[in-house]
Order: structure tokens, then sequence, then C-alpha cells
């Protein structure tokens, strides 16, 4: 039996036929296979998927530094998105408020529900406007928000008109779309909308770069802005860990969109694209050699002498001064095998620096990925939408009067694509994996349970959810999500520090504690007889 | 960090800041947990179900099992009926627990799900069952939400069968697995036969074994939970989050009840064993007197380094209760009490220890939050602070030491495995706290005050 049908075997006939379309174990083949994704979970089955709120407020919105994000709803899920993804921040030139620490909720009661919250949330922003004084308001709805019908848009215009501020509400409630990723596209929309294109902060180099689906998690985006800053590439925005309203306002002015996390944010790049004629480089900063390759294919697309020798400089001394460290961590783990269960980009991006350190992932999977995160983009044609897709707007944007501006013709472009520069397009997580490897979409905690089961691996990567269950069978776990309050695991100090917590997490001494010696032992000791 | 907190103290009525409680459903999951065999279910969008479980999980550094009815939009307009129906098979096909306990959401309750009907018409395998409680975020707090899966239970299971199962039934309240051990070792020593509910020891501080159990030993068994009505007493602790179940098991089935206060601190500990004392007929054993006495020793030992110290004290009522009475008993000034939790019972209880103990000048107020608390302190500032996780943002801002208790502690490890109620609990406390200041003393004391004894 393989793995796949291992997994099928429990299941009812209706979860079957659902289920083995989201599994695909891989086979001996050059093609991509295809893989079922972004439909609704069943109910019961214990997926590790959460909101479309949490996509919106807790990873697009919420780490928006100086914009006062109040969650208009009852208390809980503000509550749980305050301060628990490790999205750090610090006060810069562009703001010197941080709400980052801050939760603000209009934490509804029965009476609000029933003769509507509109009023109370416009008090609320009344009480931030005179405590906080923010130059920027986001209102991200809940579950019951829509239900009601409080009109999220119509109280933000009404506060911009009486504080000549931005302000601007999100309907993002939870049942929205399958999961986290409708909130991420909600959260796009509404930067695209209203805040980028609104500024004039030229950037101060020839180099410039947005960072796109950055998040800071662990000090991730400051690890690369360290490198690039070195190279001589100016950071003009992380995406949106440690960004400002401030300076996302003038984020069309860079010269070059790089994206990290594909999944959550490529809307806003190919909206820049067709609007300012931004071109996006799908980038890598996890890995060693991912930094490298990202690193050179930025140097190739600016296309400057001086550049390419100041990044190859770069990236010689970075080198020297880890080889000795990631030398020792691969010889500690070369040969281990991995499993990965993140979001919607980080199952792909690790790998490389798994395999970097001698190991190889042999289960990997998302919570919300697309068709394009498993396959590439070139099958983005293919999907068809659904019912639920189709509740989340997509906007369509026309080239900007004044501020489009093309860099490179298509058949430029084009060159730079045979060069084996990714610009705005992405290859996909499956094509890169081998032959007997199981991906999974949507995964669920019995899958996980089973795959651990039969493939054994020696490290699995995932959530807090199912942090606790894998290392009660045995397994080593780390969550990939936050680190486990550790990294940054980006670049080239992350890729040490992921090298060192991966060790410590497969070699701490209490592993050897887990059975009493007195399993081991018999119970009664004696001599034969006779023996005196 | 919070440098955007003023000091002026400005009403608000709709902005809340720095929640110092959360919603319903987490509670009703939390209690259902404490259920052997159990899998709490979550009848809302995937995301409540994911939020809950994943600070539940950050709190007890253990896996929090729980699933979700995945409402999409469809199911917001039509109605929840066809997900948990498919729900309920998926969970028993596929995660085969004896009892699948339902709480709703804000989402269903807007909605008006009608879970009573729902559940009624579901196919539950033989030997299974299912029940199910109303847990609107929108009301109260998680506080509400845990006695509200208590009652759900107790509604759909209790029973009585017209003889005594002798025993008494304890209501520990939202206490950690350690405190849970603590109760029932001091219930052990005075001989009383107990049967706890909810009862999450065993099941979020389950042993380390090498192999993975959906549903460890532990949790409190449906048969004990059937046989709450057949119970001689019931001594429920936490007069906020105790009252309601332990009125319905009294009007249900006419069980008598005890209301104690959570029993942290040497009187609220007396209470509980005089109480037990009462149910047992059996004389306080010498073990626990000397347990007491030791408590009482190091109250008197260490008593110059805490009186009159001021502190802050924050979190669920019955908790904060219990740890103003300790600190009282300590010496010190409680200078501000609160809970996010709206339960006007809340301030009438603090002010009744405030006369207590004379001491003047000190706020208990529920329904407040964090920021405020932050803003008092900015202007009368305290010596330490008692609460959750989320304090320290305030005891970083300001300098003041810092102890962890209450709900959630989310960065520090085996905090739950270690009890806060019981003597022994009490003497955990009084060693944190005065540590706490004495550290506090030797950082900021010049150089020739240094001292190598205190």
């Amino acid at each position: 039996m393989t793995d796949k049908e291992k997994l099928l075997e429990k299941y009812s006939a209706k979860v079957y036929k659902n289920r083995k379309e989201h599994i695909v174990q891989l086979e001996e083949t050059c093609e991509t296979q295809s893989i079922a994704a972004n439909t609704r979970a069943i109910p019961g089955v214990m997926t590790a998927r959460g909101c479309c709120y949490a996509g919106c407020k807790g990873v697009v919105v919420g780490p928006l530094k100086d914009v006062c994000v109040i969650t208009h709803g009852p208390i809980g899920c503000g509550f749980y998105s305050w301060g628990t993804r490790r999205n750090k921040a610090k006060p810069d030139e562009h703001t010197d408020k941080n709400f980052v620490p801050y939760c603000f909720s209009t934490d509804m009661q029965e009476p609000d529900i029933v003769f509507g919250g509109e009023k109370k949330l416009e008090k609320a922003i009344d009480e931030a406007m005179e405590i906080f004084d923010p130059k920027c308001i986001m209102i991200c709805s809940t579950c019951p928000i829509g239900l009601i019908g409080d009109d999220v848009q119509a109280v933000a215009r009404r506060a911009e008109e009486k504080y000549g501020i931005k302000a601007i509400g999100y309907s993002c409630e939870g049942y929205k779309g399958v999961s986290q990723s409708g909130g991420h596209h909600i959260a796009n929309n509404g930067i695209m909308r209203y805040v980028i294109g609104t500024g004039d902060e030229a950037p101060k180099t020839k180099f410039s770069v947005n960072i796109l689906g950055e998040y800071n998690i662990g000090g991730d985006g400051w690890e690369e802005e360290r490198i690039l800053k070195r190279c001589g590439i100016e950071v003009l925005n992380l995406f949106t860990g440690d960004a400002s309203f401030e300076s996302l306002k003038s984020a069309h002015l860079a010269h070059l969109n790089l994206v990290m996390c594909h999944r959550s944010i490529n809307y806003i790049a190919e909206m820049m694209k067709t609007k300012y004629g931004i071109d996006w480089l799908k980038v890598n900063f996890i890995g060693v050699g991912a930094t490298c390759k990202t690193l050179r294919e930025i140097a190739k697309y600016f296309d400057d002498p001086d550049l390419t020798d100041r990044v190859e400089a770069v990236i010689a001394d970075e080198l020297s001064l880890i080889a000795e460290d990631m030398e020792y961590y691969k010889s500690r783990l070369s040969g281990k095998t991995a499993g990965i269960f993140s979001g919607g980009s980080r199952s792909h991006h690790y790998q490389v620096l798994l395999k970097e350190l001698g190991m190889e992932t042999v289960i990997a999977g998302y919570e919300f990925a697309h068709r394009d995160d498993y396959e590439g983009r070139d099958i983005i044609p293919q999907i068809k939408e659904d019912a639920d897709n189709k509740n989340i707007e997509s906007i369509k944007v026309e080239p900007d009067e004044a501020f489009y501006h093309q860099t490179y013709s298509k058949e430029q472009i084009a060159q730079f694509k045979e060069m084996g520069v990714e610009i705005d397009s992405y290859g996909g997580m499956i094509p890169e994996m081998n032959a007997g490897d199981v991906v999974v979409d949507d995964y669920n905690h019995f899958e996980t349970d089973a795959l651990l089961d039969s493939k054994k691996p020696d490290i699995f990567l995932s959530g807090i959810k199912d942090k606790y269950s894998i290392q009660k069978a045995g397994v080593s776990s780390r969550q990939i999500h936050s680190y486990d309050y550790s990294g940054p695991y980006a670049g080239f100090n992350g890729a040490v520090n992921f090298g060192r917590d991966v060790t410590m997490a497969l070699y701490t001494n209490a592993w050897s504690l887990v059975i009493p010696p007195w399993k081991h032992e018999p119970m009664l000791v004696g001599r034969i007889g006779g023996g005196y | 960090m919070m440098d955007l907190t003023p000091k002026e103290v400005k009403e608000r009525s709709a902005l809340r800041v720095n929640p110092c409680k959360t919603c319903q459903p987490v509670g009703a999951m939390f209690a259902a947990l404490g259920v052997h065999g159990c899998m709490p279910h979550s009848h809302g969008s995937q995301g409540c179900c994911s939020y809950h479980r994943t600070v539940l999980s950050r709190h007890f550094k253990e896996p929090a099992v729980a699933s979700s009815s995945s409402f999409t939009e469809g199911a917001s307009v039509f109605g929840g009926r066809s997900n948990i129906t498919t729900a309920a098979k998926n969970i028993f096909d596929i995660y085969n627990p004896d009892v699948i306990a339902v709480h709703t959401t804000c989402l269903s309750e807007t909605i008006g799900d009608d879970l009573a009907s729902y559940l009624m018409d579901i196919d539950v395998p033989q030997g299974k069952v299912m029940v199910h409680c109303n847990t609107p975020s929108y009301v109260g707090s998680h506080i509400n939400g845990f006695y509200n899966m208590m009652m759900g239970f107790m509604n759909y299971l209790t029973k009585k069968s017209g003889t005594s199962n002798e025993k008494t039934a304890v209501f520990p309240g939202w206490v950690n697995p350690g405190d849970i051990r603590e109760l029932k070792r001091i219930a052990s020593l005075m001989n009383v036969d107990t049967t706890f509910f909810p009862d999450q020891s065993g099941v979020l501080d389950a042993p380390m074994t090498g192999k993975y159990v959906m549903y460890p030993e532990g949790g409190t068994t449906l048969d004990e939970i059937k046989g709450l009505g057949d119970c001689e007493g019931l001594i429920a602790l936490g007069e906020i989050i105790g009252i309601e179940p332990a009125e319905l098991l009294k009007k249900k089935w006419k069980v008598p009840y005890a209301l104690l206060p959570m029993p942290i601190g040497v009187t609220y500990t007396d209470l509980y064993i005089s109480e037990l004392r009462k149910q047992s007929k059996t004389e306080v054993p010498g073990e626990l007197e000397k347990e007491r006495g030791r408590l009482v020793d190091l109250l008197l030992d260490s008593h110059q380094y805490t009186y009159q110290k001021k502190v802050a004290i924050f979190g669920d009522p019955d908790v904060v209760i219990g740890l103003t009475s300790l600190v009282l008993e300590m010496g010190m000034i409680p200078k501000y009490v609160i809970t996010g939790t709206p339960k006007e019972e809340f301030t009438r209880k603090i002010n009744a220890l405030f006369d207590k103990y004379g001491v003047s000048d000190c706020v208990a107020k529920a329904n407040k939050d964090l920021f405020e608390l932050h803003q008092w302190i900015k202007n009368e500032t305290v010596d330490i602070m008692i609460g959750s996780t989320y304090g320290k943002q305030i005891a970083r801002a300001e300098d003041i030491p810092f102890i962890r208790a209450g709900f959630p502690v989310l960065d520090r490890y085996g905090h739950p495995l270690l009890p806060i109620v019981g003597y022994i609990g009490a003497i955990r406390l009084v060693e944190q706290i005065t540590n706490a200041l004495l550290d506090r003393f030797d950082r900021d004391v010049s150089d020739e005050n240094f001292e190598i004894v205190l």
C-alpha cells in the first residue's frame, strides 16, 4: 500500500472522494502533478486552517506599525491576534508611533449585535482619535459584522471626512472564502486601492526594492535588509512586517518588487505590475544558496557592473563568515529526513535550506495554498473558480497615467527568463520534490499523525496546533510559523540559526530519557543456584 | 515599550484597548477538554477553533484537540445544520471520541442556529454522545463559556438513580492541571471520595511516553458526569465561575452545594478544608496542619519584605479574588484589582476584602482593560504586579517586578504543572512574590548597602 492509500484508507466514501484530490504521492515524472487546493475544508476533519479575518488582520494588516487597527466584533478575535505572530516592528523615520504591541477592539455586546454596531464603531474611532491620534485607522470585521449588516466602509469614509485621516474598512468576516487566503486577498485589495500610490517620497538610489510577502517574523526582514543594504540595494518597504502606512504610500516608486511569500501577496505584485509597470521577482532568502541566487538575480535585473561586483563581494564575505558553522550543522544533520506543513510558502522555501544541511524533505503541505503554489503560476489559467472564491473580490487596475513606467520590454523580460531570472513568474513546489514524497493540501490532524507513522521523518516543521502531538509521538518538532520564538531564519545568519535550532531539536539530551531504565531491565535479579 | 499609553485617563465607552478577557468559546473548549475521551467542537468559522486551540496549546505547551464546523458564506446564510451533521459523522469516523461537546460562536449565535434540534436529528453511533451549549462571544467572557459548557454536559447527561454514590462533587473552576492535582490530593487526605468536574489533569499535562494518544488517561469520565446527580454534596470553587453550575445541579437533582472562593492563600484554603471536613466528618490530618503551619511560618519569616508593598492584580475574577486574599495575608496593599470579565459581584467581593483588612485607597473594578490599568500605574505606581502574560508589557514599560498567574500564561514553561491553590500553592506564590521583591531590592540598592544576608 502506498503512503497515500494508507492515508485515505480510514475515510468514509465522501471524505475519501474529497481528500484523494488533495493528496499527491509524487511519481517519477518530469512533469508536475496536479493537486486540488483552495477549496473548502470538510467540517470535522480537524483542519489546521484559520479564517479570513486571520488572513486579513492577523497576517497582512496587523503588522502595519503606524496604523490603529480596530477589530470590529466581540472581544475574542482581537485578543487572539494580539502580539501572537512575531511580526517585529520598531518606529523609524516614517513613524514615531508603533501600534503593534496594542490590541484595539469594539468588544461588541449583545445590544450591539441586536441593534447594529456602527454607532459603537464610530464612537470607538472618536476615542482612538482623541487618545492616540493615528494618521490611519483600519477596521477589520469579524463574523457577526456582515451578518448584522454594519457598513464598515461607510464608517471609514465618515471618519476620513471628520478627521482628515486615512480610514479603511475591511469586510474580512471569518466565514468568507475557505481559509486565511481570502483575507490576504481582501487586505491586498485595500492596500492597493487606498494606500499605494498616494505618496511621493522618491527612492534615494537607483536600486530600490520592496520586499512583498515579508512579515518580519523573528526579524527575517531585518536580516534581508541588512544583506541588501550591504550590496547597495535600497529597501523601501517590507510588506507588511515592520511596514508603515506612511512608507507604503510611496511603494509604487520602487524600481523592483521582490516577492517572498507568493501566496499572501502576489495580488499586489501583479496589480503593481499592471498599474505601475514594476516588475516582480520571486525570491527566496531561506537558505544560503537561495539567498545567493536571489542576490545574483537582483543584480542581473539591475544590470549594473558595480552592483554586480558588490553583490559578489558581499556573497563571498558572508559565505566566509558562516561556512564553518554551516559545515558543522551539516555534519550533524546529514541524512536526516523532514516533513513540513506550513501556510502557503515556507514548505517550498525551507526545502532548499534543509537540503543544504544534508536533509531531505519527504512530506510537504500547505494550509491555504492555491494550485499555483504547488504547480507553478503557469497553471493559473486552468484553475476553475468556485462559489467560495468568487465571493472574494478581484479588483482590476489600469496603467497609471502619471506613474506607469516599464523598465524592460517584453522581449527583454523573456531574455531574463531564459537566463533563469524568475521575473513575474513562480515555479511551484511539486516539481522540486522527489518521487515517493507526499504532498498534502489542507492537511489535517489525522493525516499528520498517519504520515508520521508511515514516513517516519526525523523532524517535523509545523505549527503550534500540531507541535506537541508530534513531539508526544517521539518526533522532533519545531514551529515553522513562529520559529519557536527563535530566528531570524532568513539570509546568511538565519541559515545558521536554523541549523542550530534543528540540531538542538534532534539532539537535546532529554530524548534519551523518554523510556525509564527499568523498562529495559528485568525486575528480578538472581544468581544461578549451586554456584557456591 | 507601550509609548502610546498616556498618563491621563480619558473615559472610554466603545474602544477596548488591551483586553483582560477573551470570548466565551475558548472557555467552553477548555472545559470540554476536562472530560475524558471528548472532542470539543466549535460550531462556527474555522478561525475560532484555530485561535482557541492555539492559545490553549501556548498556555499548556500541550496538544489541544478540537474540531470545527468550518462555516463558509453559504452556511452563514442557510444555517449550519449540514455542517454539524457532516462534522459529527467525520469526527466519530476519524477521531472516535466518546463524546463530542459542541459550543457555538458569535457566528452561529447571530444567525440563530438551533443546535438542540440539529443534535437531535444526528445519527450518533451506539455508545457515543453529543452535548452542546450556547456560548455567544458577545456576552460575558471566557469565564461564562467555561461554566456554560459544564452546564451543557450536566443538562444532557446527569441523572438521579435514587441511590447516593456517596461522593462529593468538586467543581474546581478555571485552574491548571497542577492545581487540580493539589485539590485532589487535599481531598484525598481529608478522606473525601470526589468527582472533579471538569478535570484537565492528565489531559493537558499528559506525560511524555513516545506515543501520542489523542484522548490520554485523565478527564472526568462520562459515567462520573452522569453520576453528579447522585452525589452527596458539591463543593464549587470560585464564587463567580461556580455559582451557575452549582445552582443547576441543585435545581435539577437537589444536590446541596457549598460555594467557596478559589482556595488561594491561607484563609481560602482553610475554607476548602473545613468544607471537606464537614463532608467526610474526618478530622484534619496532621499532614495538612503541618503544611499550613509551614505556610504561616513562611508568611511571618518574610513579612518584612512584603508588608505594605503595593500590588496590582489582574485576570479572571476567581483567581484574582484568591490572589487578593493571599497578598492581604502577606500584609501587602492590593492597590489595583481588576478583571476584564463584566461581573459586578467581583467588585463587591474585592471591596469586602479591602474592608476586612482595613486597607484604603485601593481600586477594584470589573469590566476593565490592561490599558486603563497601565494608566493608573502611570499615575501612582505599584511595587509588583500579578497576572496573566499580557501584563509583561506594562511591567517592562514601568520597570515593575511581575509574577505570572492565571490565564493565559504564554511565556513560561512548567507553569501549569505546579499549583497556586492549597497551602503548597500559596508557599509557591509567597516564595515567588518575596523573591521578586528581594531581587528588585538587590538590583537597585547601592553597593555600600548591598547585603549578603536578607
